[in-house]
């Protein structure tokens, strides 16, 4: 600590290096998730490449499950990208492309779910659980309230009234 | 009856704890496939190269009876697993057999069927890879049973074992055979 603080001199070196391996970790950081995508199968085209990337990163991949197949190195994962740009080159549209690969794997590929009847539970799920709760508060809260009237707030009765004058007058 | 409300939560929360504990017993491998019920997928495939009187395996072949397509490799060790099983049921079972040998080496595959046993009516070799897809491939070994008309009715993820066989393809070939 007394040696970081004790020369401007030496904080200005070690600041250089700072700078250099945070740089370092930054341009890596930066480079990582194109790993996965080999150089030989990214297409000549920069927009086709940028639509073959963004359909890879909606679909999943079949072998490390929780990877899209644009992050992932397993070798489906390779060959799923190839003939999303294969169908791309084709001519075929985004849309086509991924019905294409659900036609053969499911929704289970995708991995924004689709809204349809057997997804409705995995959509509609927590906001059902979310009004469930809302109406058991509300209920909660209005018995509480009709509770306090009936019992809590009713006048005070004359007997009880005169032990409380009693006691206040006691404190005076 | 207010002492149950307040059981409630407690109650559901038992439940999303049964429910939760039951999905570790589920296979997250296990995914169903898209394809069944629909037609096999059209395809054509040559044979294993340098494999004396293997003619390779079409779509064409899987109509007529009711066949097993077994995705194999010589490279995955539960193929090697199951392979035994798969002979028993084209041998002893009657029920025919095709394979699809999944990337791989020609060499490695003579290899192996030389050594383990060659119990394919036929052969179709997807060096690529790209029939599998069409299939739903996800893993070797996979398995998929198919209809007179060509249909496929039952998918299998992973090594078959005696007890899929006989309690669930056998019955389902029997079945399928008088439909």
């Amino acid at each position: 600590m007394t040696r970081v603080l004790s020369g401007g001199l030496r904080r200005g070196v070690l600041g250089g290096a700072m700078g250099v391996v945070l740089g370092g970790i930054l341009a890596l950081s930066a480079a990582s998730p194109a790993l996965s995508v080999q150089p030989d199968e990214v297409l000549a085209d920069p927009g086709l490449e940028h639509r073959a990337r963004a359909i890879s990163q909606e679909l999943r991949c079949l072998v490390c499950q929780n990877q899209s197949i644009d992050d992932s190195n397993a070798p489906l994962a390779r060959d799923l990208r190839l003939l999303v740009r294969d169908r791309l080159k084709a001519g075929d549209s985004d849309e086509k492309v991924m019905e294409f690969v659900t036609d053969r794997y499911g929704d289970y590929v995708l991995l924004r779910p689709p809204f349809k009847a057997t997804t409705l539970v995995l959509w509609l799920g927590p906001f059902a659980v979310l009004a469930l709760g809302a109406v058991g508060t509300f209920l909660f809260l209005r018995g509480r309230r009709g509770a306090a009237a009936t019992a809590d707030t009713a006048p005070l009765s004359a007997d009880e009234q005169r032990r409380l004058d009693a006691l206040l007058r006691k404190d005076d | 009856m207010r002492r149950l409300l307040y059981l409630l939560p407690f109650l559901l929360f038992i439940g999303v704890g049964v429910a939760f504990y039951l999905g570790f017993e589920r296979d997250p491998r296990d995914i169903p496939s898209a394809l069944i019920d629909k037609p096999a997928p059209v395809f054509e495939l040559p044979p294993i190269e340098g494999l004396p009187a293997s003619a390779g395996l079409s779509s064409a072949r899987l109509t007529g009876d009711v066949t097993l397509v077994n995705v194999f490799a010589s490279w995955c060790i539960p193929c090697k697993a199951e392979h035994p099983v798969i002979t028993r049921l084209s041998r002893e079972k009657g029920v025919t057999v095709f394979g699809i040998n999944y990337k791989d080496k020609p060499e490695d595959a003579r290899t192996w069927l030389s050594r383990n046993g060659d119990p394919y009516a036929a052969i179709g070799a997807d060096q690529d890879g790209r029939v599998s897809i069409d299939w739903g491939v996800y893993g070797v070994p996979e398995s998929y049973l198919i209809d007179r008309q060509g249909r496929i009715r039952f998918k299998h993820v992973g090594p078959l074992t005696p007890e899929v066989i006989d309690q669930q393809i056998l019955p389902m070939v029997k079945h399928l055979r008088q439909g």
